[in-house]
């Protein structure tokens, strides 16, 4: 058997049953990366005798017990380096776990590598980072997506089950749809942000990629829970996320918004879409045409509530008290200048400079608290929507992966491509995008994701409608075709 | 496209953040198709809006005041790119 295709929830079922154990699991994933891995380039670093060692104590009765999980590296494993693919952080050891890692191990996991991504998660195309190129499993001369474009395409090309990423305009909805598997941006406040680096607190939000809707499941069950530690963590009875999996289509209304399906997005995408949509309604749900008269807008208010925030967040980047420190500082100022103008790459610096002159006197209520504003019409949208519908179903992305270099001299048309990811980080909802079909291009088979959009906290649910679509077409099942 | 209020050398610095000229000029082009994009925010009017910080407002979050495990100093000084005697090491700041 090859263990390399079994989703999380097989190899714990494999584990349990005595047919393999962890360690047979990390070592058919070493044989698979070492294999695969230097076409793709996911991972920034990994150590495969660690994974061992932990997989030979792993407890498989725990409920990720035995299971590697890739981990984004924006989120903090002690001991393990976290760059945020950012030069500033070359040689940066994390002393401490990220709560999502103590709650990942906790359930049995084992935190397995670092994977690549744009730098501190500003991009679409993970050719942000510092250090690589990632390429999508699917064509190699094509971006995965991003930001948590190494993420995707580890899970895409089998070389680990399940990943976690961060979302905070669609860095994992977005990578997964063009990488064709499956990713999830939880409510906002259901995860704990502590041990994240921080892009933008107010939209932040960590969730997990797998090849199947139920792994989704399983790690957000893993992760989620109120966290002393993030006081933007919500304190919510426990809940169990697979609860509504198994479940049909049948009643369930999903909405369609309008100002989704407009000229400008791929007409090949689309297609797949309203197939899928299609597909939905003959099990049986109802649609229902809605509109978010806001979406024009949604973009705009994105760049400026997140740039402003990155700024912020991004000052502890000083070069005092850890990270990159430029060399001979004639005083305190030139030592913070030329830190971070040596440590930050293009997009860093052209993200902090937009949220710097937004927040700037004189600019502020031009700018940022007309966004703000702006984002409040935006949520009721979303609450007007959701009062007719239990769902939202739209395209993750107007496009397909675009070849690696077509755009990044052109940050607004990269930034434009996010419209449909970006409301649920403003609005707070929760999203997911599942494999819908595949358009070919130049002899290639490129993935179309589905998104789906639930109420604020009303993940479970949502997870239940994904999983339902997911059995029906089972487009999940199928594999990149790397050698 | 440039736009008239937009200082880029000005901003960067107040981000404390140096630019090579070349940067100025890419960014300040950029950055100017940017904003020209972002102006259609005006149109609306939002005079009756409340503005949204956090989907969820939750506020005054506290916990019980009780001392927990906290890292070892040298946990962080292992991390700094200059340290001595238990401190950070930063350029003379007073004369």
């Amino acid at each position: 058997m090859d263990l390399t295709t079994l989703s999380a929830a097989e190899l714990q079922a494999g584990f349990r049953a005595g047919q393999f154990t962890p360690v047979d699991a990390i070592t058919a994933l070493e044989k698979r990366i070492e294999a695969v891995e230097p076409q793709v380039q996911a991972f920034l670093s990994r150590d495969f005798e660690a994974a061992k060692k932990a997989a030979e104590t792993a407890d498989i009765s725990l409920p990720l017990g035995g299971v590697p999980i890739g981990i984004k590296d924006v989120i903090n494993v002690k001991g393990e380096s976290c760059t945020a693919a950012s030069k500033i952080l070359t040689g940066y050891t994390s002393p401490y776990d990220a709560t999502v890692i103590t709650k990942l191990r906790a359930a049995g996991a084992i935190p397995f590598g670092r994977l690549n991504m744009d730098e501190f998660a500003m991009g679409s195309s993970t050719e942000n980072s510092a250090y690589q190129v990632t390429r999508n499993p699917w064509d190699t001369s094509r971006i995965p997506g991003g930001s948590s474009g190494g993420s995707a395409a580890a899970v895409a090309a089998l070389e680990v089950p399940a990943t976690l990423g961060s979302d905070t305009g669609g860095s994992i909805r977005q990578p997964a749809a063009l990488c064709g598997c499956v990713g999830l941006k939880p409510s906002y406040g259901r995860v704990s942000r502590y041990g994240l680096i921080a892009f933008a607190s107010s939209l932040d939000q960590i969730g997990p990629f797998a090849r199947t809707t139920k792994d989704c499941a399983l790690l957000l069950n893993a992760i989620a829970g109120r966290d002393p530690r993030d006081s933007t963590s919500l304190d919510l009875p426990a809940e169990d996320f697979t609860s509504q999996l198994g479940s049909d289509l049948k009643g369930v209304k999903l909405g369609i918004p309008k100002e989704y399906f407009v000229d400008g997005m791929d007409a090949r995408v689309r297609a797949k879409v309203e197939e899928a949509i299609r597909q939905c309604e003959s099990a049986g749900a109802e649609l229902v045409e809605i509109s978010l008269p806001h979406t024009e807008y949604a973009v705009s208010v994105y760049y400026i509530i997140a740039t402003a925030e990155a700024s912020a967040n991004l000052a502890r980047f000083d070069g005092v008290r850890y990270g990159k420190r430029a060399d001979q500082p004639k005083d305190l100022m030139d030592l913070y200048l030329r830190s971070r103008e040596e440590g930050f790459g293009s997009e860093v610096k052209r993200r902090i400079i937009l949220g710097t002159y937004v927040l700037s006197s004189g600019y502020y209520d031009a700018y940022y608290l007309r966004a703000q504003k702006v984002r409040t019409l935006i949520r009721r949208d979303f609450g007007a929507a959701y009062e007719k519908v239990d769902a939202i179903v739209c395209p993750t992305s107007p496009d397909l992966a675009f070849p690696i270099g077509e755009r990044t001299s052109d940050p607004l048309r990269m930034y434009l491509a996010d419209i449909f990811t970006i409301a649920a980080n403003l609005a707070g909802i929760c999203g997911i995008s599942v494999p819908c079909g595949f358009v070919e291009e130049g002899g290639k088979q490129l993935p179309v994701g589905l998104q789906f959009l639930g109420k604020p906290l009303d993940d479970a649910r949502l997870l239940g409608v994904a999983d339902a679509y997911e059995r029906l077409s089972g487009w999940n099942k199928q594999v990149a075709p790397l050698k | 496209m440039s736009s008239p209020d937009l200082n880029v050398r000005k901003v960067a610095t107040l981000a404390r953040l140096a630019l090579s000229d070349e940067e100025v000029a890419t960014f300040q082009d950029q950055l100017g198709r940017i904003l020209e994009h972002i102006e259609h925010l005006k149109k609306l009017d939002v005079s009756d809006v409340e503005p949204t910080a956090h989907t969820y407002p939750v506020f005054n979050v506290t916990r019980d005041d009780v001392p927990g495990e906290s890292l070892p100093r040298e946990a962080f000084l292992g991390i700094a790119p200059r340290s001595a005697n238990n401190l950070l090491i930063v350029p003379k700041v007073l004369e």
